[in-house]
């Protein structure tokens, strides 16, 4: 029942949002519907509910892993979303508070769905709710960007289905009855047919590769985190994109189960590199700062990817690294939006001195950028630390080699950009925009909490978070 | 198994043929509309005994993809004053191969995977294969973005065909959820071509250039 409140309540509340009168107190509904939801999901992260095997939402080891750390980001960027619809106090915002309380509401129940069906009806309204979000500021250049997501995405959204459905044909072909839950999917074990499983697996991972912006199905992401608002951004990069991990790694206990884990792996691993790599290089080129945490997302969507081709140790890692890489990116994310809306530009063209005209966000966006390239202490350090501990034990040398090597590129490009834009003197045009931004409490707050969580996350980890990882690990490994 | 289903299922390919070869807009979407409609019918063929169920999908289907979805799109291409794809991409004798030589690949293709008894003899699989790879072929080769969401909705077609394998064996969810989202997404696509049009003059995506690298 608990579980569903994690559903229903963000839900109702986007129901309130689009009655909600007044303009300038609605933003006001963000931050006290995502209190709730922090609280009941902390409440039962920490007191785990049992889970009945056949149900088909629930709140298990996988959602107690993961959940938490997109309600703590979203209640983060909620309260970054009470000033910063403030200061945009000239759009409605009826949609927009609507649409991202009812992603949440979403995410939640794509996070604990345990069903094929669900997960990809719940990963399709996702898709759908996020459209409005990206073209809130209503420019033209964002109309573009939702253009290509909805079409991206779409065709993602659309072969994942296509192989929901082989999957399912699977399970019918080995005598199944038509259950569509992965527990009883990882009960028939090998007598799925092992052709269909083998195109399920494609399909779904091409599908739901699109959703989390793995390459070469990434296209949508520069456009989309590029023009979209900050706080969108971090809510896509740190909840959006982990609902289509969790996907996969579902599937992949599927797949692991009727004895093709092997092949599974390799695929993962090779598209994870293939991220890496095209996000390294991608980064080298850049201009943009926010195009340039789109690409730094796919990099860590890649990272994501290889810990989950590396057994059980490595899906540990890459849950770790799911809560490290979502809030650190989120601190990112919401200071890129501040000097962004200071300078006018996200071009390094036409930015430079942000260190002098915004020094606070500055600040964050420096420590975040040296942050999420794995500067220890922080969160990042540690999980990739563990990828790349996982992948060493597991015998992939050259892999991890390679993984290093993208590392490397991916630091030279983000401390291109960023201090291209932070150093220098300030452009006189943007000075007079510095001047009508005020970098406030409500600004500057959100992202230094996160980028503080994201050092407890390294320093600090506590033992239960561990254990929850364990079990989501138990969960998807359940034969030892 | 059913010789009227193999029938219709061999129309829609003809009409995927169709979609390929067609320069005018206004065809191309009552080419469309005429698969919705052919596959609406099909789940009635399948079912000796009708479900409600079944009914109601073969319903919903019919009145989405005939009816709902073909007048949005009209409604669209009105507000855009566009009635024809000029310079596709992939050009329409190309993409006739491809899709022909697609049908082919299918056909022979299907063969190749392990189906139950009771399917063996359908066109089903080698229909859908047939139909995702067209939908393929107009998302990637076609410039205008009302082109370009019959393609999509060609690929949701084929997905459809194949859905149909599970129609008896899986809960109607998965279906009812197709329709649904199809509506919407295409409701949303629709709302965005109308303003992509008002931001641009024009509805040509080869003018969404503005974002690259």
């Amino acid at each position: 029942m608990k579980s569903l409140l994690l559903i229903i309540v963000p839900l109702l509340g986007a129901g309130l949002a689009a009655g909600w009168p007044c303009n300038r107190s609605r933003p006001w509904l963000l931050p006290a519907v995502g209190l709730i939801h922090a609280l009941l999901c902390g409440w039962m992260f920490f007191a785990p509910p049992v889970v009945d095997p056949g149900v088909w939402l629930a709140f298990d080891p996988l959602a107690r892993a993961v959940l938490p750390v997109v309600s703590l980001l979203f209640l983060i960027c909620a309260w970054y979303g009470v000033t910063y619809l403030k200061v945009r106090q000239e759009r409605p915002n009826r949609i927009f508070v609507a649409a991202l309380l009812a992603v949440l509401g979403l995410l939640s129940a794509g996070h604990q769905a345990r069903h094929l069906g669900m997960l990809w009806i719940f990963t399709e309204a996702v898709t759908l709710a996020a459209v409005p979000l990206l073209h809130f500021n209503g420019t033209p250049r964002a109309f573009e960007a939702t253009w290509k997501y909805l079409l991206v995405g779409g065709t993602g959204i659309a072969l994942s289905l296509l192989g929901s459905l082989c999957l399912g044909y699977a399970s019918l072909h080995g005598g199944g009855k038509g259950d569509l839950t992965f527990v009883a999917l990882m009960s028939q074990g090998v007598g799925l047919s092992r052709p269909w499983v083998l195109i399920a697996w494609v399909l779904l991972l091409v599908g739901y590769g699109t959703k989390m912006g793995l390459a070469p199905m990434h296209t949508w992401k520069p456009e989309a985190y590029g023009e979209a608002a900050g706080i969108v951004g971090a809510i896509l990069a740190g909840g959006v994109t982990s609902v289509a991990f969790t996907a996969i790694l579902r599937i992949r206990s599927v797949v692991g189960a009727a004895g093709a884990g092997v092949v599974a792996d390799h695929t993962l691993l090779a598209i994870g590199l293939f991220s890496m790599l095209v996000a390294a290089l991608f980064l080298l080129g850049t201009r943009d700062f926010k195009r340039m945490l789109a690409y730094s997302s796919v990099e860590h969507m890649g990272i994501l990817t290889i810990g989950a081709a590396l057994g059980r140790a490595g899906v540990a890692a890459a849950l770790f690294h799911v809560w490290s890489n979502g809030l650190t990116k989120g601190a990112l994310f919401l200071s890129a939006g501040n000097i962004r809306r200071a300078a006018g530009s996200a071009s390094m063209d036409h930015v430079r001195g942000m260190g002098l005209l915004t020094p606070r966000s500055a600040a964050i966006f420096v420590t975040g950028m040296f942050a999420v390239t794995a500067l220890p202490p922080f969160g990042p350090f540690f999980s990739e630390l563990q990828v790349v501990w996982a992948a060493l034990k597991t015998g992939h040398g050259a892999a991890t080699a390679m993984f290093l090597g993208c590392l490397l590129l991916a630091f030279f490009g983000l401390t291109r950009v960023v201090f291209g834009i932070v150093d220098g003197r300030p452009r006189d045009r943007a000075r007079a925009g510095g001047k009508r931004f005020v970098e406030t409490a409500g600004l500057v707050l959100p992202p230094l909490v996160l980028l503080g969580l994201s050092l407890w996350l390294g320093l600090f980890q506590p033992a239960v978070l561990h254990d929850a990882w364990a079990d989501a690990v138990k969960q998807l490994y359940p034969h030892p | 198994m059913n010789p009227n289903l193999n029938l219709l299922i061999g129309l829609a390919m003809g009409l995927n043929l169709l979609s390929l070869g067609s320069s005018r807009l206004p065809a191309l979407i009552r080419t469309m509309s005429v698969q919705g409609v052919i596959l609406g019918v099909m789940p009635m063929l399948m079912e000796h005994e009708l479900d409600w169920r079944v009914v109601l999908v073969a319903l919903a289907t019919i009145a989405g993809k005939g009816l709902v979805i073909p007048s949005l799109l009209r409604r669209a291409m009105r507000t855009a004053q566009i009635d024809r794809e000029l310079d596709p991409l992939i050009g329409f004798v190309p993409s006739l191969l491809l899709g022909a030589g697609g049908a082919i690949a299918a056909l022979a293709l299907a063969h190749l995977l392990p189906l139950l008894p009771e399917h063996a003899d359908t066109l089903l699989v080698p229909g859908a294969l047939a139909t995702v790879l067209t939908g393929f072929i107009l998302l990637i080769g076609r410039t205008k973005a009302i082109s370009q969401v019959c393609g999509y909705l060609i690929l949701e077609n084929g997905i459809y065909l194949f859905g149909l394998l599970l129609i008896k064996a899986m809960p109607l969810l998965v279906e009812a959820g197709v329709l649904l989202d199809l509506t919407v997404g295409v409701f949303i696509i629709g709302i965005i071509v109308d303003r992509i049009q008002r931001a641009f003059d024009s509805l040509d995506t080869r003018k969404l250039t503005a974002l690259r690298e």
